[in-house]
């Protein structure tokens, strides 16, 4: 149990997957303009990636390593595998989302599409084959790190909220103040480093 | 062969991925931390985008329209794989370095949004030109942040000591590295002062009337995002607004 906590810990703070990984770059900077959005869009990834950790994990124990087949040598596969999983995993995600929980889908069905090129969701799969995190270890990485997007991206979009009312130089506005934003939460999360 | 030399001059210039298009962002800040790993990532990219280049341009007309995405990725990632593998068997240092984003190049969108708006609809060879100058592109704009980046954070550049350092125990004088440069808030802070000086050259060329080239690309956000392969969806389902 401990163990699980460090790594939840340890991936949603201290390694956050946007601040010190620079993994999901792209939806961090343009769907952070509003907190309601940017909520969104973190429950979207929160709960695509937890769910993509597990089937991952999953087709890599069961039918990549497994030494019953071809004896474990398919492992080298786990690129293709895994992208090809995440992407038919969002689309089946969707079509769900749609028919059984129209309500969900209504406040989350606008990012759903967006996530498949999040590189986090590929990013969190291969780290768990990587580190060669257990089934359990590996969905608790999963909901750790999408947890760290949703707390990113959420202070961002509440910064750029209250940065409207700013005065900024010509130069700097748009993308350029996000970017020092995200440079100076980056130096904040720092303050997290000694925590594990 | 007049194509070829104008799709070089368009990859490495005029529409370069990382300082005109701003994709790939994810690799661009989190590998150039150096020069020597900007080179290094930008160089594995370019035999990615070329390869696939390459194998979708002579597929284009055995791939369905309906099913092209799928069929890129795997493409994308099967180079992606050999790459990899490549790299670990004979450069094993600057695997070591570039770590998991090796294999994310599969989700980088400049090979997808290459493959998808140019490899796609022309014949091989322009499409070869096409990655090898994007590619280039893309390895101009990582080096040169890389050596910014470890210029002002380490006093180096490719790993040589140009600027010599300051030694507090024997008091000699010398450049202090400001370290943030080379650790994560570095990466944005380059990438800001770089996107603000984009800005000032584009409103500059606004305000003497020129027309300024339309950007487009993941720096705008992927809403706006007009490359259905980046941001878009991946299977059709046959809904969409297109």
């Amino acid at each position: 149990m401990g163990e699980l906590l460090i790594i939840a810990i340890g991936s949603a703070l201290v390694n956050n997957v946007v601040l010190s990984q620079f993994l999901g770059i792209c939806p961090f900077l343009g769907v952070s303009k509003k907190v309601e959005t940017a909520a969104g869009m973190g429950g979207a990834v929160v709960f695509v990636i937890t769910i993509a950790s597990f089937v991952s994990g999953v087709v890599y124990k069961f039918i990549l390593a497994n030494k019953a087949i071809l004896g474990g040598k398919l492992v080298y596969l786990q690129t293709i595998v895994f992208i090809l999983v995440i992407a038919c995993l969002v689309q089946f995600v969707e079509m769900f989302l749609k028919k059984s929980m129209p309500a969900l889908y209504q406040s989350l069905g606008v990012y759903l599409p967006l996530i498949t090129t999040n590189c986090a969701v590929l990013g969190v799969a291969l780290t768990n084959v990587q580190k060669e995190y257990s089934l359990l270890s590996g969905v608790v990485n999963g909901i750790g790190t999408s947890v760290g997007f949703l707390i990113a991206i959420v202070i961002l979009a509440g910064i750029r909220e209250k940065m409207e009312y700013n005065d900024i130089s010509e130069s700097f506005q748009g993308t350029p103040i996000v970017l020092i934003t995200a440079a100076l939460m980056a130096i904040a999360f720092f303050g997290f480093s000694g925590l594990i | 062969m007049n194509n070829c030399t104008e799709r070089l001059y368009n990859g490495i210039i005029k529409e370069n991925p990382t300082f005109v298009l701003m994709l790939g962002m994810c690799p661009t800040l989190a590998v150039t931390t150096s020069a020597i790993n900007g080179l290094g990532m930008g160089l594995s990219t370019t035999a990615v985008l070329v390869l696939s280049n390459l194998m979708i341009s002579l597929l284009r007309k055995v791939i369905p329209d309906s099913l092209r995405i799928p069929a890129f990725i795997v493409v994308v990632a099967s180079f992606v794989t050999m790459v990899q593998f490549l790299m670990e068997g004979f450069v094993p240092s600057l695997y070591a370095s570039l770590g998991i984003y090796i294999p994310l190049i599969v989700v980088n969108c400049i090979i997808l949004g290459r493959a998808e708006s140019y490899a796609s609809k022309n014949p091989p060879l322009p499409s070869i030109f096409d990655g090898i100058g994007m590619g280039l592109g893309f390895t101009v704009g990582l080096t040169a942040i890389g050596i910014v980046r470890e210029v002002i954070g380490a006093g180096k550049a490719f790993g040589f000591q140009l600027l010599p350092l300051a030694d507090s125990a024997t008091g000699k004088a010398g450049y202090v590295p400001v370290t943030i440069f080379i650790l994560a808030p570095g990466a944005f802070l380059v990438l800001a002062g770089l996107t603000a000086l984009q800005n000032k050259v584009k409103n500059n060329a606004k305000k003497k009337g020129k027309k300024a080239t339309e950007t487009v690309g993941c720096g705008e956000g992927c809403a706006s995002c007009t490359n259905s392969a980046c941001g878009g969806k991946i299977f059709p389902t046959g809904n969409e607004k297109e």
